[in-house]
């Protein structure tokens, strides 16, 4: 099912998961707003084809750490590495949370889902035909001949989010890529996130600021603290996919969400 | 269904209005009939001025300068406004000079461009070009300017180099207000132009005829020149309101 998983987890299933290569290590990142030290020499490890969680205080560098991960932010020291490759050298693809500011309102939602792949300097053929059946493999539904602006704003993000992804990213980062949606369309869109997920299997780095949904779409949740950031918890959670509304009420959820919630409130307070 | 037909007329009730208080205006005598003639005589002369009259041909000589005006305005102004706003440095060095050009009366520099291109059309033209030019890269550069972020940092995070970060999203960025520079432009160029007919050794525009039959005493052909200027003025701004909504269709949304 998950394609995207890599040949070392498919070659060694029996290995423990501790061993298996991470797809990025994070060294020594370091990071200052003027006096603000946000990261100090920080470390971590962010496993293939799982999809990572980041939770913390508000102002301990959530966004700021995925930003310098993707490039979007310069780091002031540290390295980070996919594969042991620089970014420039891998794809990847970003969905932030203003979606209505991250499209292009000029170009229609398929054009947009197209532009990286323009960008890449596909022939309009291949583009049409990838863009397609990344539309079938998603099971969308939306007409995506209209302008951005004639959508709602879940599918706003949904087409952020295919674009994101037309690009076959070996990872994918997400800001907070709901909490501009009214909740209802937040439930949809989690499923949705989680279908995606399942079905390609791309390592993906979400940072939330909900604790409930950073639990349920996890395979493991980076409990941050503040200033400067550092790991206060990185939690497994091993629940099967797809979780469904009854995940919520398992006692493994619950145990974890309360676990987490805990550690949020210890930095919470340090703070 | 009849509600919203109604809806639709409502413009019309004020210019309904106006009419009738200058008939009564007319009717009893509030205004000396050689200084207020009738609007039935004010809009006959309209129709005879502009089928086959003076007006007509002073409307079009107009309509042209403006143009003319407008068009190389926006030729120059646009391009530059582009390069001044994708630096922020750069248009801050030459904001002083730009906002107190801007700040300054065109009608200011009418003896100075005379001195400089003689009496004729290129003053008049050169003038308001210069006015609405300043006009134009005033809002080019700030909508470049004032690209949203976001975007910018979607499209380059995607893999655009600066080129394609400029080409793909600033200058789109910056269409709805350069359609407002535009039109602020054909507005300002429009009124340059007419007051520069008016007084610049001219034969012909709107400008001369006001000027002309006010002169002249004629009345309603000066009521006539000034509601043709008018509906000049409305005309060039709704017509680039009608461009914009088509190939700005995001504006505003």
């Amino acid at each position: 099912m998950r394609t995207g998983a890599g040949d070392l987890s498919v070659s060694a299933p029996s290995v423990a998961a501790s061993t298996i290569l991470p797809h990025v290590t994070i060294r020594g990142l370091t990071k200052r707003f003027g006096s603000a030290v946000i990261y100090n020499k920080f470390d971590l490890d962010i496993p293939r084809g799982k999809l990572i969680s980041v939770f913390g205080p508000n102002g301990c560098g959530k966004s700021t750490l995925i930003n310098m991960i993707a490039g979007l932010t310069p780091s002031d020291g540290g390295e980070v590495l996919f594969d042991g490759k620089p970014l420039h050298a891998i794809k990847f693809g970003y969905v932030f949370q203003n979606y209505r500011e991250a499209l292009f309102p000029w170009l229609r939602s398929i054009d947009n889902i197209e532009y990286p792949l323009k960008l890449m300097k596909l022939p309009k053929a291949e583009r049409r035909a990838r863009t397609e059946r990344l539309i079938a493999n998603l099971g969308v539904k939306i007409d995506l001949n209209r302008y951005p602006y004639e959508l709602s704003g879940g599918q706003q993000q949904l087409v952020s989010i295919m674009r994101a992804l037309v690009v076959e990213p070996e990872i994918l980062f997400l800001d907070e890529p709901f909490s501009a949606l009214d909740y209802e369309m937040t439930l949809f869109m989690r499923e949705q996130l989680q279908r995606i997920f399942v079905e390609t299997g791309t390592t993906t780095v979400l940072v939330s600021h909900d604790l409930e949904e950073a639990v349920y779409l996890a395979d493991r949740i980076l409990l941050l603290s503040r200033g400067p950031a550092l790991i206060a918890d990185y939690v497994s959670y091993d629940a099967v996919r797809p979780r469904t509304d009854a995940t919520l009420s398992e006692i493994e959820f619950v145990k974890i969400k309360a676990h987490c919630l805990e550690v949020f409130q210890r930095e919470v307070r340090k703070g | 269904m009849k509600r919203i037909n109604l809806d639709s007329y409502l413009p019309m009730v004020g210019v309904i209005g106006l009419i009738l208080l200058w008939y009564i205006a007319v009717w009893c005598r509030v205004v000396d009939p050689i200084l207020l003639p009738s609007p039935t005589d004010t809009f006959a002369a309209l129709y005879k001025g502009m089928t086959g009259g003076r007006l007509g041909f002073d409307f079009w000589r107009t309509v042209e300068r403006t143009t003319m005006a407008t068009l190389i305005a926006a030729i120059i102004a646009i391009p530059l406004g582009i390069v001044l706003g994708s630096s922020e440095r750069l248009y801050r060095s030459v904001e002083f000079v730009i906002d107190f050009f801007r700040s300054t009366p065109a009608s200011a520099m009418f003896p100075l461009f005379l001195v400089l291109f003689g009496v004729g059309d290129a003053t008049k033209i050169s003038v308001a070009a210069f006015g609405a030019a300043l006009v134009i890269l005033f809002n080019v550069a700030y909508g470049v300017m004032n690209a949203r972020k976001t975007r910018l940092l979607a499209a380059r995070v995607m893999g655009a180099s600066r080129l394609r970060v400029l080409t793909d999203v600033m200058l789109l960025e910056s269409l709805p207000a350069t359609f407002v520079g535009l039109r602020n432009g054909v507005s300002l160029a429009l009124v340059i132009i007419v007051v520069a007919e008016m007084f610049i050794g001219s034969t012909d525009g709107l400008g001369h005829r006001v000027f002309e039959a006010q002169q002249l005493f004629r009345m309603a052909d000066m009521y006539a020149a000034i509601f043709s200027a008018g509906a000049l003025g409305y005309g060039l701004n709704l017509l680039f309101l009608l461009v914009e909504r088509k190939f700005v269709h995001w504006s505003g949304k």
